[in-house]
């Protein structure tokens, strides 16, 4: 065990949990309303909002999983850029212009939204449900990035008192959540960015050093993994699956509850737009730590005999700790190790308010009580957010976690689905609801079975298309299909002649007014709405 | 209702990263190297870089800046 490590790693949990319970009395409102509580009041500025979105974006299980797969098969892991660069310009002008029609009507959740556009309920139930499938599983595999530190700090994490320390975490992180909602993971993000930020320059400064510079550690590994596989013949494999895992990941990403979460808190659409041109300095972090697989290969930590366990243990998931143990003195390592288990927290706990709301305003108060009053739904969103954390909690003790990262696999695949009523419907009432319900269970099944025949294990997709192979991202393939049944049906609805349900917002809903767009101040409370 | 101040013209530019990272063949090899890292690598780093200054031009032309042909006709 590293005490001086364990030492500084407790000292900051410690830190934030206090932050945690404090930030309660943040702008405090009657934290007793939904839109205090799920929200903060739609009251954060540009520098919160930056903290917010890039701490609940950017997670510990990224920090881990992105050099891993860079460590395992080399450039392809690299996708996570392009991804994050194809992601902002189309967030900036869908996701403002959700947050405009969000802030007039009062949306806590997307579903709202497509509730209201459409005017139906089963179809905002489809994208609740949807959000919450595909929000479980990323909740546990944050707690996966937990274990892994604890793991490297040299504690053994199997068994039911080596499980304790993740326990202990998560019903801290239960707790102040309960009591400050999304107050809570704003202030906390602002400490585990900050720790990021830090480990990343030290790493990219330090590491390099010791191993002899950029080109050693590039010559160090095999030249097959440097670059993405040429198209040959008629496989295209090598590219098609790069671009469409870029542009898939990019699409999804603002679609998952907590983004959304941290999207509709901002106070502004120009907070939200700012946020869009400053967010990629996370990318940049990103970019970074994914050459830290590289590293990891350069450094040899995978044959040293002290890793050994521990890389039997977690797999590739081990490269960035391993690197960190081989690199950094003990009190560095404890910051570091922080950062990766802060970073868990912070998307956790937004997480799970994104999954309570859904469920409370989108099921709960949709199909089982629809005289339920604010106070009522505020207290069962709180209680549901500790559902659903206990659940994941539960899912990682007693499921192998092999489970988690599939399920995670697959909520990728699910939660684009919900493209097609929230992206167009911003634009156009064009698409009848009854489609789109189609046209979304047309995709969830076809990408579900397309994952299934590659015995999720992976998300790239064989296909085969006119003689060509084009490998690709499954969600992508499955959200043409989920395109395609839409507007055939959508054809064919109007050639029926059914009638359309009624559309509760109105076109000036979503066009910024000069005095909302947040010019003039970034942290002034909500205004009255228009209509 | 006074119009607001947007001008969505400037929207097209935020494609610039899109062609850019999607055109795979032109960023897909060894050279030249920058202090060592690949070309692959360090060019599709730049147009984080690149990207972000892309938003930030849209926003200031689109959203920001006074505008004279505010109301449509």
């Amino acid at each position: 065990m590293n005490i001086t490590a364990t030492v500084v790693f407790v000292a900051l949990f410690g830190f934030v949990t206090v932050l945690g319970f404090v930030a309660a009395r943040w702008k405090r409102a009657d934290l007793h309303s939904l839109n205090e509580w799920g929200l903060a009041g739609r009251r954060f500025g540009t520098l919160l909002t930056w903290f917010l979105l890039g701490g609940d974006l950017y997670t510990a299980y990224t920090f881990i999983a992105v050099p891993a797969l860079v460590f395992g098969v080399g450039a392809f892991g690299f996708f996570g850029v392009p991804y994050t660069i194809l992601v902002y310009p189309f967030a900036f002008i869908i996701f403002a212009r959700l947050w405009t029609v969000a802030h007039r009507h009062g949306f806590i959740t997307p579903a709202d939204f497509v509730r209201a556009r459409y005017g139906s309920p089963w179809l905002a139930l489809a994208i609740a449900v949807t959000g919450i499938m595909a929000t479980m599983p990323y909740i546990a595999l944050q707690l996966v990035g937990i274990e892994v530190v604890i793991g490297a700090l040299g504690f053994e994490t199997s068994g039911l008192l080596g499980e304790l320390p993740l326990i202990v975490a998560f019903v801290i992180l239960a707790a102040y959540t309960y009591s400050s909602g999304l107050r809570a993971p704003a202030m906390i993000a602002v400490v585990k960015d900050t720790l990021i930020y830090v480990t990343i320059i030290a790493a990219v400064i330090v590491i390099p050093a010791q191993l002899g510079g950029y080109a050693k550690i590039f010559a160090a590994v095999p030249p097959e993994k440097l670059l993405l596989k040429v198209p040959s013949g008629d496989d295209y494999s090598g590219y098609s699956a790069y671009l469409t895992a870029a542009l898939g990941s990019a699409f999804a990403l603002f679609l998952y509850p907590h983004a959304m979460t941290a999207v509709f808190s901002a106070s502004g659409a120009n907070t939200l737009r700012r946020n869009m041109m400053l967010l990629p300095a996370y990318s940049l972090v990103l970019g970074l730590i994914a050459l830290l697989g590289f590293m990891a290969l350069a450094s040899g930590v995978r044959e040293m005999p002290e890793y050994a366990a521990q890389f039997k243990q977690y797999g590739a998931n081990f490269a960035v700790p391993a690197l960190f143990l081989h690199s950094f003195p003990d009190w560095f390592i404890g910051i570091a190790f922080a950062a990766i288990g802060i970073g868990a927290l912070v998307p956790a706990a937004i997480m799970s308010i994104a999954a309570a709301n859904l469920y409370t305003r989108n099921i709960h108060r949709e199909f089982i009580n629809p005289q339920v009053s604010a106070r009522q739904e505020t207290q069962l969103a709180k209680i549901v957010s500790l559902v659903v954390k206990f659940g994941a909690l539960a899912f990682i003790l007693f499921l192998p976690q092999q489970y988690a990262i599939q399920l995670q696999l697959l909520g990728g695949v699910w939660m684009i689905q919900t493209l097609p009523a929230i992206v167009p419907g911003l634009y156009t009432r064009w698409f009848d609801h009854r489609a789109l319900l189609a046209g979304w269970l047309v995709g969830m099944v076809g990408g579900t079975l397309m994952i299934a025949s590659l015995g999720f294990k992976s998300s790239t997709f064989p296909l085969e298309l006119f003689g060509y192979r084009v490998s690709g991202y499954a969600a992508v393939y499955a959200l043409l299909l989920n395109f395609a049944v839409s507007i055939v049906l959508t054809l064919a609805v109007r050639a029926l002649g059914l009638q359309a349900a009624p559309d509760a917002t109105q076109a000036a809903d979503y066009e910024d007014l000069p005095e909302e767009s947040g010019i003039a101040s970034a942290d002034t409370a909500s205004l009255p709405p228009v209509d | 209702m006074p119009a607001p101040r947007v001008n969505k013209k400037w929207y097209w530019l935020l494609l610039i990263p899109y062609i850019a990272i999607l055109w795979i063949p032109s960023y897909n090899r060894l050279e030249p190297t920058a202090f060592g890292v690949p070309f692959f690598y360090w060019y599709q780093l730049l147009w984080v870089v690149l990207s972000t200054l892309v938003i930030a031009i849209v926003f200031h032309f689109a959203h920001n800046a006074p505008q004279k042909n505010s109301r449509k006709p």
